[in-house]
């Protein structure tokens, strides 16, 4: 796991083998300045159909309608971005039961200048519990590709939407700690 | 604004479409009265029935093109729907999936609300701001026939298409039945049939 230029981990390297590992080959995302690793990496693997969505909830709903047709999807998006999305997880993916993917990198924690991220990160757990949605948070880059695989796994099992949280412990690259190879 | 346009019963222009899907063609019928009158014009597994989400045909359609780029797929989408999501409508344009049509069902109001007025009952035209987000193949449906010979393009020539018809006050015969789970079950085992095939199990 190589690290990049600024000595920095590659945190988003295990999330792509798991999603190619699960035949997730459809990203929809909302841009997000942390995510930028990430969605620069589908847009530029040719396995992956990626391209932006002009509204979380539209590529929910995009996510869905693939998954239903036989294509496996997730949605990349932000904190904020997450907090539009109450409806469509409770009345399309929870209550017609569609593997909807969700990943959410999670700002307005840790030093986020933000304040509406701030808010909404308050938000995102309790509405994802209340609308009883498998959620996992990501920390560590070598649990990183565990935790994406299994949680696609379990959802598409139980036919049920799941969310994974990409926490800062993760995508902000502390150093020694992120990358095992680093440590070795 | 497009008043030489008729004003057509909704439930006949579904029937018009319906008629025409002769290989298993998806279809998915926005909240409330476009899913209704897909329903009453017969069930048939490939249509997806969509309860809630309002706004959302468009995009569920768009991935179901996306996942079979093999399969036709029709969204059916009233006009206080598509107001929600009208950002979808650039997304399609610039990634133009061949198979993808979108059906617009105005009458310019929140029918099942209480029949508020939405925006097209003022200025907003939606075959314009259609071609605006840069959907080329854009059109109203002037009278039925108009429709259902837009429809036969549709499906026989590159879309993406969008149509908008401007439909009567008229209210559905009956409700799809609340079933989302089913209905998904349903329309994913379809889905999971070579089209043309004939699939009818329900």
């Amino acid at each position: 796991m190589p690290d990049n230029p600024n000595g920095q981990s590659s945190w988003h390297e295990p999330i792509i083998r798991a999603l190619k590992e699960n035949e997730v080959r459809l990203a929809v995302y909302v841009p997000d300045n942390v995510l930028r690793p990430l969605i620069g990496a589908v847009d530029a693997d040719a396995y992956f159909t990626a391209f932006a969505a002009a509204r979380e909830e539209e590529a929910v709903g995009i996510i869905c309608g693939a998954a239903m047709a036989g294509l496996r999807g997730i949605v990349l998006m932000q904190t904020s971005g997450f907090a539009t999305l109450a409806n469509v997880i409770a009345s399309l993916a929870v209550a017609a039961q569609i593997p909807a993917l969700l990943m959410v990198s999670e700002r307005g924690k840790l030093g986020d200048f933000q304040i509406a991220q701030a808010i909404t990160a308050r938000a995102m757990r309790p509405i994802l519990q209340s609308l009883g949605v498998e959620h996992h948070t990501i920390t560590r880059v070598d649990e990183a590709e565990f935790i994406t695989g299994r949680t696609i796994t379990q959802a598409y099992k139980t036919q049920a939407p799941a969310a994974l949280i990409l926490s800062p412990l993760l995508t902000r690259n502390l150093p020694g700690r992120q990358n095992p190879s680093a440590s070795s | 604004m497009n008043s030489h346009l008729k004003r057509m019963s909704r439930f006949d222009l579904t029937c018009r479409l319906v008629e025409q899907l002769k290989h298993d063609e998806a279809v998915i019928g926005g909240i409330g009265n476009s899913n209704f009158d897909l329903w009453n014009a017969g069930p048939r597994p490939q249509n997806f029935y969509m309860l809630g989400s309002m706004g959302l045909a468009v995009p569920i359609a768009l991935g179901v093109a996306l996942a079979q780029p093999e399969r036709r797929v029709f969204a059916l989408e009233g006009d206080g729907s598509l107001l929600m999501q009208l950002g979808a409508l650039a997304t399609i344009a610039n990634l133009k999936p061949r198979n993808l049509a979108i059906m617009v069902w105005d009458n310019a109001m929140y029918q099942i609300t209480g029949a508020q007025p939405t925006a097209s009952a003022g200025r907003a035209d939606f075959v314009a701001i259609a071609r605006g987000a840069g959907l080329e193949q854009s059109a109203w449906a002037a009278d039925e026939e108009d429709f259902t010979a837009l429809v036969a393009r549709s499906l026989s020539e590159d879309g993406p298409w969008f149509v908008a018809a401007k439909i009567d006050g008229s209210a559905p015969k009956g409700q799809t039945p609340r079933e989302p789970a089913i209905i998904k079950d349903r329309f994913t085992r379809a889905m999971a049939q070579k089209p043309g095939d004939g699939y009818g199990g329900l």
